[in-house]
Parts: structure tokens; C-alpha cells; sequence
């Protein structure tokens, strides 16, 4: 049979196709979208992307919480009683229909007015009249239509979001003056002496001055403030000789103008700034649906549901107590360590430890915070406050607060140190040469030769060289936080690895078999078996094992945490754990696997294997010739042999790392001198992750959540990390040329400055001259490298 | 040639009026988002089209 496309969330329609007004869907949820879509004439919905809706899921009860007061009042931005007005979170916006279906949220239901989409960040924002309608209903509207909003602990902080706009006024102000003043300041490059310049030469001189009054005191203040910083710091970063240069400017031309000695360099003062702050703007790529700060907060539910004298009450997460019993839905996560009580208790700990089998727990045994439940509901007593928890509390490490930023030299602060060394001897030697011979010119030399100096064209090669890398990285799917990390990237030379789900992918999709012969019938009455369950086993194994007839089953029946039992015509099978099949004997602890009996007689057991992402191997052996590669994995030992066989020789394993340990062996080894890239994907490595010099989250869906890191990667594009390296590398080689492009207009610039002979127009051609040239010769130097990752 | 007084303060102040148009549109958002005003923009005539038809399925019945 050929593959039909459900038609509206694309995925393949492997079962059941339901066909609905002449449309296939491949479930019920996504017909039921379609239905409701339909009914309102909102089927434009389809026009400008094929299949770009998900399936709804199951969500009874899950958002009750939503109905307290308390959390109302925090998710909403607006509420006065009737009018409220909430941000929400929708991880599936995707294409150009989900925004057109968004924003016709009133066609669906008349109590809400308004909804705007922000594409980048993922979020819509929803005016509905609260009089009439909830905000729990929002959300059920919005997860019936397949757009399930995230709500995690994160937007439970108080206060509203504060956006930075500073650099944008700033680059405003600079921008205005810059124009203004070059207008004003044109006629006296070339009319010297014109009778009527003459006139009202005192009034456009004057004018300029204001202009740059705001530039000097607001758009320039963060140089004064960082070289204030690095002077206190002993420290002569970058900022030091622009800083110079800028006081230099305009105290001179200030001077200038006052005594009528000339029309000062405002322009080229202004054009600085402005030119500067291009560089930090074009800099400030940010990602904005993606977050690189996040913490177990994102994670977390905002409330949980409380059983208190026979009754469930929603309680928010921060207020649950010791001794308080919880009620954990199905896929719901534990919030706080505790001690199951009663129900089948079937635990991920995926989040935390990486590792993707359940564990399964008896009532009296201690859980975790972090897991999250796969089967049925559970109860259990809380023995810790959320902050205390296992899983919270390696939040409270040091490394988490620390900013990887200081203490790191970047490639521009190195080269400004003797820069600003030189320049300021280069000044004291010819002003003392001067006031020697022509003691009238000395201060003029001096104040001309910061002025030239001024390193702009330097400030700015890093900045465009990063920022139009970070570009590049970006559109290859490897989102890199700021330019620091580019540069941390360039000086690495160990690399670390997470095993699972970082070089293995998240499903385990291979299996052996060990045991007896499966006959025909066995065969497919297995496959049968497994097609009716919805353990994430049962699903692996049935995508494996070859096709059958369909038949139906006389009888069947899962047992939570322990099997499947089915029977057709007179043969009866046991599909799950060991003791479930009846099989007692030796067990092989390591591995997972399921046993499988017919007709009580024990017939053998599939085993699972991680399957490794395509092209490790290479990966590895690229690798290996210039860094020393590391595995630490949170798993058992069962997959060693697998490992030595596919990794380098001189690799090393290590297996059976806690979060801490992970930590700590970065910490020791980074004492030796080593600088390490941390490649991780889960909770777990979040500590990892924050103590390497570059940590970079991989994921196999980047609007997933992933841990705090510098770098988010694509799990596609793990192979062509060796690249990403080599690329940084480049990029400091480009850096240096182009400093050497900055010196060589620097020494133009010094032999006017040098002799005396610095007029206002020489230094407003030179300035830009030489920052535009480097700015080309970065762009294409950085476009070039882009071009070959490919 | 005292016009050049009258000229400067003009331009002066349609240059502020401008400035302070840009830092109002900043302020209030309008710089935040800059990619989705740009496909909502297109959508205006999908709606229209959407009203259109049952109007003219009505008048065939």
C-alpha cells in the first residue's frame, strides 16, 4: 500500500487513514482540528503551507492550575476584571499558518478580541474578555487546535520583561548628530575664505557643538565606563584609546571653536561613534527564539495538583511543603524529591540523566525530582521543598553564577595593550620634539596624534568578522550565543562527549534476538501484540520487526510496568520484563531488553542497542589528530564493547558520571591547562556544560528545550563540528589581517598627526575611510569561509 | 541674508520632529519584532477572498 500524508499535521498515516471530506488524516486529533477549522470557513489555513499543523494531544485536567487566582495574575500582562490580556508561549509556530490562524482566534470563539503573533520569540499574545471567557479556556482552545502552549516555571517570575533598547537610542542619537553635523560642517572643506561662510561661520560651528554634546555624554558613555573599568582593573583593553581619542576630539575642537582656531573635528567625532556602534549592533546577533540561560525553571511545571483531605486542589510548585501529598498525571513531571505512595510508577529520567529507559518504582521507594511519569497516575509525600531537591540543588553550584567572559583575553584586548603603549610613546616623543623646536604646535601634535590614533577601524574588525560568522553558523543550524564563543571555540583543544543522545540518538531503534526459533504464527501474533500498545518499547520493536497480516486478537491485555499478554486462536503470548514471562534464570543487567514466552514456554528476548548517529565514527577519527577526545556518559557500562570497537583507540570512556562528577572532571582537567568543548544534551550536563569553556547543547529539535549552554547545534549537523572549529580559527586569522590593514591607515594618519599638519577634512576622509575598508575586507574574508562549510 | 536664520531653524526642526518620531516608535515596540508585520501584511487579501466566497456561492443558489 502506498504511504498517504495526513493532511494536516504531514506525518505518514502508517495505521488507520481516516478520510474526511476527501482529505486522509492520520488520526482523529488532526481531524477533529480539520472539523473545526472547516466549520468557521478558516480552511485558508492550508493555502500557504501543506500539512503544517501537529496533533493535539490528550490534556484532561493537566491546566485546572490555571484557574487559581495566583497564577492567573502572574501569566497575565493586563487584567482589570474584564479585559485580560496574556503572552503564551507556543513552541509549534512555525510557518506563515500558524500565524494567519492565530491571529483569527476571534473567528473561533467571540470572546476574544484580539491576537498578534511575534514570529521570532514564538509567542501570541491574546486579549479576551474574562467576563465570559478563562484563561485555562484560552489554552484549551489553543491545545484543541493543535497549538499547545508551554507554561513552566520560568513565566511564573514577577514583574514584566524588560526590554533593552538602549543601544538602539544610542545608535539613534549618533546616527542623528553624525548626519546633522557633516550637513553643517560640508561648506568648510572646501570654501576657505568665502565672505558669506565667513559671516556665519561662529553659528554653524556653534551648532555642532550641541550635536555633539548628546553623543559625547549618552551614545559614547559605555567606552568612558569600560575604560574607566579596565584602567581600575589594570588592565589596558580596547576601550582605553578610543576612550583617549574621544576626549582628545573633543576637547580639542572644543578649544578650536573657542578661540576661533579652527572649525574642530566634530564630524569625524560623531562618525566615530556612530561607526562604533554599527559594530557593537551588527554584534548583538541574538536568536531570539532560542534561550541559552536556561535553567530546571523552564523545565518545571508552574503548579501540581495537591491532595488535601480527600480533595484536589491545583497548588503552585514554590509553596509545596514537606509532607504534602502530590498527585502526578500521566507525562506530568515530578516536581520535588518525595516517596511514592500508591500507583504504578514508570519514570524518564530522560531530563536528568540522558539515559531514555523508564525505571520503575514501588510504593515506599524514593523518587526523584526531574522525572517525569510514563504510566497511569501516581501519588506520592514530598521529603523536600522544590528548592532543596536533588535536581535543583546543582543549581546552587558556583559555576552557574560565574561569567565565562572575565578572566578571558580576547584576540582585540591583546593587540590594543601595546597598542595604546605605542601610541601614547609615539605622542610623548613628539610632543617633546616639538615643544623643542616649535613650542606653539606641541599641544596641537599631541591632541592630533589620539585623535588619528584612535583605533576605530580596529574596534571594528572583530565585531563584523564574529557577527557575520555567527550569521553564517546560524543559517547552517549552529546557533552560537555571542562572538565570545567563536573566539573560546578557536583556542580548544579537548573535546568532551555525552554518550546518550548526544553521539547516540535518542531512539533506540536496533535489536538482536536471542533464543529460540519464532515460528511463523509466534511471529505474527507478536508483531500483532505489539501494534496495540503504546510503550515506547513496544513501539521500537514493532517499527523492526517486519511486516504481517493483520489479524485481531481474541483477547489482550497490558499490565502496567511489567508486559503484554495476548492470545489468538489457543496461543497465548507474554511479551515484557523477565519475571513477567516466566523466566527466572541468569540476567543480563546491562542492556534492555524484552523476553518473550508462547504458551508459558520461554522462547528468548530481544535486545535493545543504542544506535549511534550516522558518521560518529569519522567524526571521532577527524577529531582525534588534533584534540584529545573524552566520553563521559551518566550510563552503565553495556555499551563499552560497542564503543571501542567504533571510537579511536586513544578515546576515553568513562561511564557511571553524575552531573557533579562531569563537573568536576572538566574542572580538574581545565587546572592542567586544557581548554575543553563540552558536547551534551540533557539536565544532566548542565553543570558540564556551564564549567567548559564552550558548551554547546546539542538538539534534536532546536525549539525544544535545551539545557543552559553557549551554543545550540543541530544533531544533523554534529558531523561537520570539526568544521565549525577550523572556522573560528580562520576567524582570528582574519581578525589579524585586518589589523594589519588598521595600522597601515594608521601610519597615514600618524604622519599627518606627526608633523602637524592634521587638518579636520584629512581626519574626516581618513576615519571612515579606513573602518569602511575594514569592514569590507572582514565581510568577505568571513563570506569566503562560510562559502567552504558548505 | 539673515534668511539662512529662518532656513537653519527649519531644518533643524524637521530633523528633531523625525528623531523624535524614531525614538517614540522605538519606545514603543514597533522595532521588536520586525519579521512578522512583514507576512501579516500579506495576509489582508487571503481574508477578504475568505468573506467573498460564500457570498458568491449564495448567489448561485
Amino acid at each position: 500500500m502506498e504511504h498517504q500524508t495526513c493532511f494536516h499535521c504531514g506525518d505518514y498515516c502508517d495505521k488507520n487513514v481516516l478520510v474526511f471530506d476527501e482529505k486522509s488524516f492520520c488520526c482523529n486529533g488532526c481531524k477533529t482540528v480539520y472539523e473545526i477549522f472547516s466549520e468557521n470557513d478558516l480552511t485558508c489555513y492550508y493555502d500557504f503551507q501543506s500539512s503544517p499543523g501537529a496533533i493535539p494531544k490528550d490534556i484532561e485536567g493537566k491546566y485546572d492550575f490555571l484557574l487559581q487566582e495566583n497564577i492567573i495574575e502572574k501569566l497575565t500582562e493586563f487584567n482589570d476584571g474584564k479585559t485580560q490580556i496574556t503572552t503564551l508561549y507556543i513552541p509549534h509556530i512555525h510557518c506563515s499558518s500558524c500565524i494567519w490562524i492565530l491571529e483569527n482566534l476571534n473567528k473561533l470563539n467571540k470572546n476574544i478580541s484580539s491576537s498578534q503573533v511575534n514570529f521570532g520569540k514564538k509567542t501570541v499574545r491574546i486579549i479576551y474578555n474574562a467576563e465570559y471567557y478563562s484563561l485555562k479556556e484560552v489554552v484549551l482552545l489553543l491545545s484543541s487546535i493543535g497549538y499547545e502552549p508551554y507554561i513552566s516555571l520560568e513565566d511564573f517570575k514577577a514583574g514584566k520583561k524588560y526590554i533593552d533598547r538602549t543601544l538602539i537610542y544610542k545608535l539613534g542619537i549618533a546616527g542623528f548628530a553624525f548626519g546633522n553635523v557633516m550637513f553643517l560642517s560640508f561648506p568648510e572643506y572646501f570654501e576657505v575664505g568665502e565672505f558669506w561662510l565667513e559671516q556665519y561661520k561662529p553659528l554653524f560651528r556653534w551648532l555642532m557643538f550641541f550635536f555633539s554634546l548628546p553623543v559625547v555624554f549618552y551614545a559614547a558613555q559605555d567606552y568612558f565606563i569600560s575604560a574607566y573599568k579596565g584602567l581600575r582593573a589594570k588592565l589596558l583593553n580596547i576601550d582605553v584609546p578610543i576612550a583617549l581619542g574621544l576626549i582628545a576630539l573633543f576637547v580639542r575642537s572644543t578649544v578650536d571653536i573657542l578661540f576661533d582656531l579652527g572649525s574642530g573635528f566634530f564630524d569625524s567625532l560623531t562618525g566615530l561613534v556612530f561607526f562604533l556602534l554599527i559594530g557593537k549592533f551588527f554584534q548583538l546577533k541574538t536568536y531570539s527564539f532560542l534561550s541559552f540561560e536556561r535553567d530546571y525553571k523552564s523545565y518545571f511545571p508552574i503548579a501540581i495538583t495537591k491532595i488535601f483531605k480527600g480533595k484536589e486542589t491545583p497548588i503552585q510548585v514554590y509553596d509545596i511543603k514537606k509532607g504534602d501529598r502530590l498527585l502526578i498525571r500521566n507525562e506530568e513531571l515530578i516536581p520535588v524529591d518525595g516517596i511514592l505512595i500508591n500507583g504504578n510508577a514508570q519514570i524518564d529520567y530522560s531530563f536528568v540523566t540522558g539515559e531514555s529507559e523508564t525505571v520503575s518504582k514501588q510504593s515506599g521507594d524514593k523518587i526523584f525530582s526531574g522525572g517525569k511519569q510514563t504510566s497511569g497516575v501516581i501519588e506520592m509525600e514530598a521529603i523536600n521543598s522544590v528548592e532543596q531537591s536533588y535536581l535543583t540543588q546543582l543549581w546552587s553550584n558556583d559555576v552557574f553564577s560565574k561569567n565565562k567572559e572575565d578572566g578571558f583575553t580576547t584576540v582585540t584586548n591583546s593587540v590594543s595593550k601595546n597598542f595604546t603603549i605605542y601610541v601614547l610613546s609615539i605622542a610623548f616623543l613628539a610632543t617633546s620634539f616639538w615643544l623643542y623646536f616649535d613650542s606653539t604646535k606641541a599641544l596641537n601634535v599631541f591632541t592630533s596624534i589620539l585623535i588619528i590614533a584612535c583605533p576605530c577601524a580596529l574596534a571594528l574588525s572583530a565585531p563584523f568578522t564574529f557577527g557575520n560568522l555567527l550569521r553564517i553558523f546560524g543559517k547552517l543550524k549552529f546557533y552560537v550565543k555571542n562572538a565570545s564563543v567563536i573566539e573560546q571555540l578557536a583556542t580548544i583543544n579537548t573535546i568532551i562527549f555525552d554518550k546518550t543522545g548526544t553521539i547516540t540518538s535518542n531512539k533506540k531503534s536496533t535489536a538482536t534476538y536471542e533464543g529460540l526459533h519464532l515460528t511463523d504464527t509466534e511471529e505474527t501474533l507478536l508483531k500483532n501484540t505489539l501494534r496495540g500498545s503504546n510503550h515506547p518499547l513496544s513501539r521500537s520493536l514493532y517499527t523492526i520487526l517486519k511486516e504481517q497480516n493483520i489479524i485481531t486478537l481474541d483477547h489482550f491485555e497490558e499490565h502496567l510496568g511489567k508486559g503484554i499478554e495476548a492470545s489468538y486462536n489457543n496461543n497465548n503470548i507474554k511479551i515484557g520484563s523477565a519475571s513477567f514471562v516466566g523466566h527466572t534464570q541468569e540476567q543480563s543487567v546491562l542492556n534492555t531488553s524484552v523476553h518473550i514466552s508462547s504458551n508459558s514456554i520461554y522462547k528468548g528476548k530481544f535486545t535493545f542497542y543504542n544506535s549511534y548517529r550516522k558518521g560518529v565514527s569519522k567524526l571521532f577519527n577527524t577529531l582525534k589528530k588534533h584534540y584529545d577526545l573524552v566520553i563521559l556518559s551518566g550510563d552503565n557500562e553495556g555499551e563499552l564493547e560497542n564503543l571501542k570497537k567504533l571510537l579511536p583507540a586513544k578515546t576515553k570512556l568513562l561511564f557511571n558520571q553524575k552531573p557533579e562528577d562531569k563537573l568536576e572532571y572538566i574542572k580538574y582537567h581545565q587546572s592542567e591547562g586544557a581548554k575543553v568543548l563540552m558536547v551534551g544534551d540533557g539536565l544532566n550536563d548542565a553543570g558540564a556544560l556551564a564549567q567548559s569553556n564552550v558548551g554547546i547543547a546539542l538538539s534534536e529539535n532546536v525549539n525544544v528545550f535545551s539545557p543552559a549552554c553557549d551554543a545550540i547545534l543541530d544533531a544533523t549537523k554534529i558531523n561537520i563540528l570539526p568544521k565549525f572549529i577550523k572556522a573560528s580559527k580562520s576567524a582570528i586569522t582574519i581578525i589579524k589581517w585586518s589589523f594589519v590593514l588598521s595600522f597601515m591607515y594608521n601610519c597615514i594618519g600618524l604622519y599627518f598627526a606627526v608633523t602637524g599638519q592634521l587638518l579636520p577634512v584629512v581626519a574626516a576622509i581618513l576615519m571612515p575611510l579606513s573602518s569602511i575598508s575594514v569592514v569590507a575586507f572582514t565581510t568577505m574574508a568571513t563570506n569566503y569561509l562560510g562559502k567552504k562549510l558548505k | 541674508m539673515s534668511v539662512i536664520y529662518i532656513l537653519l531653524s527649519i531644518s533643524i526642526i524637521v530633523a528633531v520632529v523625525f528623531f523624535i518620531a524614531f525614538i517614540i516608535a522605538v519606545k514603543n515596540g514597533q522595532y521588536d519584532d520586525s519579521y512578522t508585520p512583514s507576512i501579516r501584511m500579506l495576509f489582508e487579501d487571503e481574508l477578504v477572498k475568505d468573506k467573498t466566497k460564500p457570498s458568491n456561492t449564495k448567489k448561485i443558489n
